[in-house]
């Protein structure tokens, strides 16, 4: 079967001051299929991938998300990520003292032991293969598995973790917020061709991104521009290329500011 | 190193695997029993005057000099006031406990021999398999006296000794008098002159010039009896270029009334020794637990403290390492976990009196449900000991508002030269951090116990295997609130 993640008229705001932020997204991503969502700074990209995953710091207001035909919005944070929901940080936060090796093992144990509680979780010599394996076909080197997680990472390690960990749990719909930024070009072309070998049928994306450059890597199959909380504009992979020449102010100029929400 | 290290082998996680499920439901049948089943040979009444005093040391059928110590520090305890500073004492009863009794008349040496009920006792803490797969000797201490107690060969052949307190002074009278107090004044304070009059149990070890005991010694304590004190007291003698660990874990069952718990540890290492002693303890929530330790270092000595303290009412415990030899280290390592109602009341104390003395301090704490963790430190540096390096960190982790940290260093340097560093921090576990560990699939108690572990992780380290995975769950308990 493939999963369908169906976002509907989907509005939220900042839990702390009511700030409005998302007014009114639709959008509908199957396993499969890749979409880059672009728009200027402060339209609410950040924001939707965050309420998707259950960010405590925002707060739906109206919509309806649903994984094939569940209600994703009722699910906490860890119940998203077992049904195969995955975010990859813009700004991945450091936990010291816990090895990226043994969270992602605990993390891979969570998965079997919701699926069967008398899992005992992954036999060690599998995971260590397992592991091996997707950080050889990622080219990470094999010492990031003992470093504390993303504790004293560059900010191109941290986005290569977060890749590593896409890789490892294999999620059916996965976000990318930003996974572009703050790199080099070296360190873009590692991450971007490490995305490219996750996407393909069994995974279906939503890339966040501000640039042309990481779409040469990852084709998209549709490109969506969010502007005041709404996507405003959907096309093929050619609308990125039309926003990298033209940028977004023919856009604001056809969708003016939206009504308040 | 180039490869993944994060797993020492298969076995051990396979260890922790089977040792952490069903940790809550087993916790009760592991830890909260309460036998009453147990047969008790002796038991004196509640409170303490000098006839009860003098009757402990016969009934033991001590030399006179033990005697007269126990009754000399007696009258220290009486003359010396409650302590006002650090936790709160005012509410310890000393006229409501009981100061000495023993399960069994004598101390057993072989497993076959130990009572039943007791054996049943250790069977649920699982010592005698641990035994078998792991440890080089066993000292179980039930209520005042041990039980059962067992050296294995190669160490005897070594010249080892390690026996219980009691037996020691039986067996050897004079080494026991020769550093008896020595390092630990009846008079020090208040409970370590209780502890002189009235101990029972505890350890003693010595190990000869030169021999390393490369696998830790242990013995587990426990309290069994309502308002039952414990007074063990240890004794270890590492002899010049000598190494030995000894480890100690302590659990004890819940009580609806106040527990004492007042232990002295004396350490004599002699030049170029090492000596790392580890405690796990975990006092039911209603115990005083307040406990001297101090070691000397000789020349070119280490010791080394690792100190992780959960459970009790209050806890007021301070390792101290006197640096007397030129080149000799000090360390403490403590973890303190205060969860409601609880005051860790932990620290350290380092003197360095000789020059080119190095010393290191790490201290972690933990709050949650309102408890309070105080990180207590002295650190001083003796006129004319030059060229000293210490370090001290505490950091303290709070996992809700309403929990509290504090830290209360001393430093005193009448010293040229001192290089020293201190640094302290309190955090919190953020919002942000435990969204990001349950957006991989972990549940928001898994994301706690993730990021407490990964706190402590620097000293769970240094743990040997078993004790680690022992601390870990029971860290993960109390982050389940299930005691007390």
């Amino acid at each position: 079967m493939v999963t369908t993640l169906e976002i509907r008229n989907l509005h939220a705001q900042v839990a702390a001051n009511g700030e409005s932020i998302l007014r009114g997204v639709n959008l509908t991503i199957k396993q499969g299929e890749v979409h880059a969502l672009m728009g200027p700074n402060g339209s609410g990209k950040s924001t939707l991938a965050n309420v998707l995953m259950g960010n405590p710091q925002y707060e739906i207001t109206a919509g309806e998300v649903l994984l094939d035909g569940e209600d994703l919005l009722e699910m906490d944070t860890d119940e998203r990520s077992r049904a195969g929901i995955f975010l990859a940080f813009q700004y991945p936060v450091s936990i010291p003292g816990v090895t990226l090796a043994n969270f992602l093992r605990h993390a891979i144990n969570a998965r079997l032991k919701a699926e069967d509680p008398e899992s005992k979780g992954m036999p060690i010599p599998k995971f260590v293969r397992m592991m091996r394996e997707k950080m050889n076909s990622l080219g990470v080197d094999h010492s990031f598995a003992g470093r504390y997680l993303n504790e004293g990472f560059s900010g191109g390690e941290k986005k290569r973790a977060e890749v590593l960990q896409m890789a490892v749990l294999e999620p059916k719909i996965a976000i990318m917020d930003e996974t572009d930024s703050g790199l080099d070009i070296d360190a873009l072309r590692i991450v971007a061709e490490g995305i490219q070998k996750l996407t393909g049928p069994e995974m279906g994306a939503l890339v966040i991104t501000h640039y042309q450059r990481m779409l040469d890597y990852i084709t998209p199959d549709f490109v969506h521009v969010m502007m005041h909380g709404q996507i405003v504009e959907s096309g093929g992979a050619e609308l990125a290329l039309q926003l990298e020449e033209k940028g977004y102010d023919w856009l604001r100029e056809k969708y003016g500011q939206p009504e308040q929400a | 190193m180039t490869d993944i290290d994060f797993v020492p082998s298969e076995k051990q996680l396979t260890d922790e695997e089977s040792a952490l499920k069903d940790v809550r439901s087993s916790y009760d049948e592991t830890y909260g029993f309460h036998d009453d089943d147990v047969k008790y040979a002796y038991v004196s009444e509640k409170g303490l005057d000098e006839e009860k005093v003098r009757q402990i040391s016969a009934m033991k059928n001590e030399p006179e000099w033990m005697t007269e110590i126990r009754v000399k520090a007696y009258h220290e305890f009486l003359e010396r006031p409650t302590p006002q500073w650090g936790g709160d004492l005012n509410q310890l009863d000393f006229d409501s406990i009981y100061y000495y009794m023993r399960a069994t008349d004598k101390t057993e040496r072989d497993w076959d021999d130990v009572p039943p009920e007791i054996k049943d006792t250790f069977d649920k803490l699982g010592i005698p398999e641990a035994e078998q797969k792991y440890l080089q000797g066993v000292s179980a201490q039930y209520d005042s006296e041990s039980v059962y107690h067992n050296l294995r060969e190669d160490l005897a052949s070594k010249g080892v000794l390690f026996l219980d307190m009691d037996s020691a002074l039986r067996e050897y009278p004079d080494i026991v008098k020769e550093y008896f107090g020595t390092i630990i004044p009846s008079n020090d304070n208040k409970f370590s002159a209780l502890n002189t009059a009235v101990w029972s149990g505890g350890s003693f070890i010595y190990v000869p010039p030169g021999v390393h005991i490369e696998m830790p010694l242990q013995a587990y304590f426990r309290i069994n009896t309502q308002n039952m004190g414990q007074f063990e007291r240890t004794l270890i003698i590492v002899d010049k270029d000598a190494y030995v660990h000894y480890v100690e874990g302590c659990t004890a069952p819940t009580y609806s009334s106040d527990s004492l718990h007042s232990a002295v540890v004396e350490i004599i290492i002699k030049d170029g020794g090492r000596c790392r002693y580890t405690t796990i303890q975990n006092w039911s929530n209603n115990v005083y637990n307040l406990v001297t330790k101090r070691a000397v270092a000789e020349k070119n000595a280490t010791m080394e403290w690792v100190d992780a303290n959960l459970g009790s009412l209050l806890t007021m415990k301070y390792p101290a390492v006197i640096l007397k030899g030129e080149g000799s280290h000090g360390e403490v390592l403590s973890i303190a976990f205060a969860g409601k109602g609880q005051h860790q009341d932990a620290g350290a104390k380092i003197t360095h009196l000789a020059p080119n003395t190095t010393s290191q301090i790490i201290s972690k704490s933990i709050g949650k449900d309102g408890g309070r963790g105080s990180y207590r430190g002295l650190l001083k540096v003796a006129e004319g000991a030059d060229n000293i390096k210490s370090n001290v960190v505490c950091d303290a982790l709070l996992l809700d508002d309403i929990s509290r940290s504090d830290t209360y260093p001393t430093i005193e340097i009448d010293a040229q030269n001192v290089t020293m560093g201190h640094e302290a921090s309190v955090s919190k576990i953020g919002e942000d951090q435990l969204f990001y560990l349950m957006s991989r699939g972990l549940s928001e108690d898994e994301a706690n116990a993730m990021i407490v572990n990964g706190f402590l992780e620097p000293l769970v380290k240094e743990l040997p295997m078993e004790y680690a995975l022992e601390l870990n769950r029971l860290i993960q308990i109390q982050l389940e609130g299930s005691i007390g």
